[in-house]
């Protein structure tokens, strides 16, 4: 990690994309080899998160995953307690606005007859992600700073060792999470609905008919895999390349008045296409839950 | 690792996603005109498909474009 006083635009940014991450400390001997110290701790360095290996947590990203969760549950809550059907209150018109939205789209592309999770998990998701892909907007160096700050003045933590990844959402981790769990829903309705002999005969008869059962069986698992795969790696790249263009317009700030306030014009600009692609990836994140969970209740 | 391979790995997968990528929406966004002006009046659900498609040509792209940012900036 570079020093303080010569933070290089390629040490700003490695600092900007590391997570912070909890697990089993690892020392790095001098001949490079990795030892596990035993104790708890936060990887001071990529290379030691990655050593860390998989029981290892990213605390930044499960913390504003979770506060940002538990803030849309108590907005739609506080809603939800103040309702009145005389007066709405312009945050229950909000909340109504978005609830129908949801709701159309589901009727719209649902069609696998009553199934009371659809539409909460449709709103949870996009709610969700918007909000988790919304942090994006805010500068780059805004939360970071502070927590590095609050770390070095509570616990006495060197800051530039201090790693906060705002947005979620460019955690693969996040999202590979969220789309394993349509995945696993997607699996729980097909064999409910079409029944354990169903869903393998769809999966192995489906293009070419029963003689030609080895390709069936590779394309269609293909298919099969490739969706949650796409799911969650399509939110990934859109929102680590958001990032990286944010991170990339902070970098210019620190060349001069001129860069910098070109650089101020590109935030500005880039600021407002993202927003854009913030609700569209949301928005095709659910479309394709509701899908996907679709496609498990076609009965053929 | 020679650093310039990598480089040279993050542009070419950025690159061809971003031809494939404007190749794709190209010829959504002129589909989209043609059958716009065809009925205008189905405009408003025109644009939501239009945004919903772009967003599924954008998809593997965008994978590749992420994909070679990790590549050139945090695989260290």
């Amino acid at each position: 990690m570079a020093s303080e006083s010569s933070i290089t635009s390629a040490g700003y940014i490695k600092h900007h994309l590391q997570n912070l991450t909890l697990g089993e400390k690892h020392v790095e001997s001098a001949t490079g080899v990795w030892t596990s110290t035993g104790e708890l701790g936060f990887a001071e360095s990529a290379q030691e998160a990655t050593q860390m290996g998989f029981w290892s947590i990213n605390v930044d990203t499960m913390f504003m995953s979770l506060l940002l969760g538990g803030l849309m549950m108590w907005f739609f809550r506080s809603v939800a307690k103040s309702i009145s059907s005389g007066v709405p209150t312009p945050t229950q018109n909000f909340a109504e606005m978005i609830i129908e939205f949801i709701n159309d789209t589901v009727r719209g592309s649902f069609s696998g007859g009553k199934n009371d999770l659809v539409a909460p998990l449709g709103l949870t998701i996009f709610v969700w992600i918007f909000l988790m892909n919304l942090m994006d907007l805010v500068p780059v160096d805004f939360i970071p700073m502070l927590v590095a700050q609050g770390a070095s003045v509570l616990f006495g933590v060197d800051p530039s060792h201090v790693y906060f990844k705002v947005v979620p959402s460019t955690d693969p981790n996040a999202t590979m999470g969220m789309a394993l769990v349509v995945f696993g829903l997607m699996l729980y309705y097909s064999f409910k609905v079409k029944g354990t002999g169903g869903f393998l005969a769809e999966l192995s008869l489906e293009p070419f008919g029963k003689w030609a059962l080895p390709i069936n069986i590779v394309l269609e698992t293909v298919t099969l895999l490739a969706k949650p795969f796409s799911l969650g790696l399509r939110l990934f790249g859109n929102m680590y390349a958001g990032e990286m263009v944010f991170i990339l317009i902070a970098t210019m700030y620190s060349a001069g008045l001129v860069i910098g306030s070109v650089a101020g014009l590109l935030q500005v600009g880039w600021a407002i296409f993202h927003i854009l692609i913030i609700t569209l990836q949301a928005f095709i994140f659910m479309v394709l839950t509701i899908v996907y969970i679709d496609m498990a209740h076609q009965r053929h | 690792m020679d650093m310039g391979l990598v480089y040279i790995a993050g542009a070419l997968m950025a690159g061809l996603g971003a031809l494939g990528a404007a190749v794709g929406v190209g010829l959504l966004g002129g589909r989209f005109l043609e059958a716009a002006a065809r009925q205008p009046e189905l405009v408003p659900m025109l644009r939501t498909q239009f945004f919903l498609v772009a967003g599924l040509v954008d998809a593997v792209p965008m994978i590749a474009v992420g994909l070679s940012m990790y590549v050139l900036f945090a695989v260290v």
